[in-house]
């Protein structure tokens, strides 16, 4: 994925189109701010999810945090190399680093989204 | 180091039993009866003694050295309490006294010790009441909730299934208030580390059950706004429970219940100076303002004309400890508040902040304060002028144990960007602190000028740099 095609939310998740469906993740912020990831809970496919609701865990050596949903939508699949290197958040997190797509979303909700420009204007406020 | 099973030799013994002199059938079937004897390590006594002698010996403690561990209050347990808790009458009462109107009479003064600890922690809170049955500072929260579910449950409050805890309270409040069935709404801190009350009062629905407030809270401040919140609270009917994990900034100062607190839990592992860390055991009683006395957990002890007498409170939420709780713990904390008396316990107050702003102002200008307001008993930094350098807070936190201090809390709270919370607590000298700091000073100049140096800290430990990553990915664990 490339940054300055996807969203993003203020809990530095990110969300991109992959066809029919949409790929989340963290921001390269995020997994330097978390450090080292020991673990991630991923969610089950099918499950529906609100805006915001918590849908995936990881953890670090420093903390466990919570990784919300940017938009409604259904879990359509999870980053299941994950559960075994986890690691790869932190190696590659637009990439290889994803943790699960959606399908039916709102796509009203995305288009609220803060775009490439207007989320490093928030990171630049957010760390003043 | 070896483990005690590469010190074992085949038929090494320590005792000698006796040949034995019962039947050896059991009774019990022979799928059941183990066929090899157990692989246990075979050593002399003197084996063994050295053995955890050395193990001792690599632990640190209080009693080994300074120990700041931010958040935890980690000060020196006075051995007279020890002396108290080893009295063959505590010591060696077996807690089934207790159980049975019959023995009562033979158990008086343990009955009390508890009714006395509850009277005088109840009365230091501004509370009603207090239990000392739950067993350690997460138990006691759990209990708080309980409570403030009974109380809505008893008065037909089925819609308050909603907890509000703020991002700077103590960090297990929010899974006690799931475990006790509620929803957690968090609300954010401002840039001062206050509650944002703005935030605080939009999250304030009819919905909302209780607030779980830590105060001082993590952030080291005093919730200036602790009273708005109570009013805005009482509007609703929710209840204010207050984690008593940094009571040690205000005892003797101030009272909780005073400042509109419903329910609180102590911890008296932190703040009343018994064992703590690892296992303590510890001991989180719960206190109660008069409308939760009905539901607090029984058994309860009573004063009657005849002596001390245990009653189930009429709603009470039940046992939530065998007995009541770890009670030669509440024996060491009783012996600890008799030893400081009224006046005492002011001044652990006064010297526990004393020494935090002491160390912020030996400190502020090498490291960055988190906040500008006035810390109470703990101070914290954020270690990002030296992550710029390439030094982390835990690079810093092992760097020190080079020094022979403990680390500080690193990381937490979330709220602050490398996070280095110290807490000296009331009972370290002015000489101790000064060695600390000339230690914060010192790893803040090679921070500059030698990164790596301490980037590859501790060297002087029996173990060098854990790889904490790899603990954590490549869990390894023969139990499980």
């Amino acid at each position: 994925m490339q940054p300055a095609n996807l969203k993003y939310t203020r809990d530095h998740e990110w969300i991109g189109q992959d066809g029919a469906q949409y790929v989340v993740g963290i921001t390269e912020f995020a997994q330097n701010q978390l450090g080292d990831i020991t673990y991630v809970e991923l969610p089950q496919v099918g499950r529906q999810v609100q805006q915001h609701e918590e849908t995936a865990v990881v953890e670090s050596v420093k903390a466990a945090s919570d990784i919300y949903a940017p938009v409604a939508g259904t879990v359509a699949a999870v980053n299941e190399a994950l559960e075994s290197k986890p690691e790869l958040v932190n190696k590659d997190p637009y990439g290889a680093g994803w943790f699960f797509k959606l399908e039916d979303i709102e796509t009203s909700q995305l288009s609220a989204l803060m775009d490439e420009a207007a989320y490093r204007t928030f990171l630049a406020e957010e760390s003043h | 180091m070896q483990l005690i099973f590469d010190k074992s030799r085949p038929g090494r013994r320590a005792i000698t039993w006796d040949n034995l002199d019962v039947t050896e059938k059991t009774g019990l079937p022979a799928e059941c009866l183990r066929m090899v004897p157990p692989a246990l390590p075979e050593l002399g006594e003197l084996d063994v003694v050295r053995h955890f002698t050395r193990l001792s010996q690599r632990n640190v403690g209080i009693d080994d050295t300074f120990y700041p561990l931010g958040s935890c209050t980690m000060k020196y347990n006075p051995k007279i309490a020890e002396v108290a808790a080893a009295q063959p009458g505590f010591a060696g009462l077996h807690p089934h006294l207790s159980s049975s109107e019959s023995y009562w009479e033979t158990c008086q003064g343990a009955l009390e010790l508890v009714y006395e600890l509850e009277r005088l922690l109840a009365e230091i809170a501004g509370m009603e009441a207090s239990s000392l049955q739950p067993i350690a500072g997460a138990h006691g929260e759990l209990t708080g909730a309980l409570l403030m579910a009974a109380y809505h449950r008893d008065r037909g409050h089925a819609h308050k299934d909603t907890i509000i805890v703020p991002d700077s309270a103590h960090g297990t409040n929010p899974a006690s208030a799931v475990v006790a069935g509620f929803k957690v709404v968090e609300v954010p801190s401002d840039a001062n580390g206050q509650i944002n009350l703005d935030k605080f009062r939009a999250a304030m629905t009819d919905n909302v059950a209780g607030i779980m407030l830590t105060c001082p809270n993590t952030h080291g401040l005093f919730e200036e706004q602790v009273q708005e919140i109570a009013k805005a609270a009482h509007a609703v009917d929710a209840l204010l429970y207050y984690d008593g994990a940094n009571l040690n900034a205000i005892i003797g100062q101030c009272r909780p219940g005073d400042l509109g607190f419903d329910v609180m839990h102590y911890n008296l592992h932190k703040t009343f100076a018994t064992p703590h860390g690892m296992g303590g055991p510890g001991c989180g009683p719960v206190g109660v303002a008069k409308r939760l006395v009905p539901y607090l957990p029984g058994p309860r002890v009573v004063k009657r004309d005849a002596g001390f007498a245990l009653v189930i409170p009429e709603k009470s939420i039940g046992r939530v400890a065998a007995f009541f709780g770890n009670f030669l713990i509440a024996v060491r904390a009783y012996a600890y508040l008799r030893y400081y008396g009224d006046e005492g316990l002011k001044d652990i107050s006064r010297v526990a902040v004393l020494n935090a702003n002491y160390i912020h102002a030996r400190l502020k200008e090498a490291f960055k304060p988190a906040f500008d307001g006035r810390f109470m008993h703990e101070c914290l930094f954020s270690a990002v002028p030296q992550a710029e350098h390439g030094v982390h807070a835990m690079d810093i936190a092992k760097a020190l144990l080079d020094y022979g201090f403990h680390a500080p809390t690193v990381y937490f709270p979330l709220t602050v960007k490398e996070c280095l919370m110290i807490e000296p607590t009331e009972t370290e000298s002015k000489e101790t602190l000064d060695q600390f700091c000339d230690a914060m000073l010192d790893i803040a100049e090679r921070a500059i000028h030698d990164p790596e140096a301490l980037q590859t800290a501790p060297t002087s430990t029996p173990v060098g740099r854990l790889d904490e990553v790899r603990a954590a990915r490549e869990l390894n664990c023969a139990c499980l």
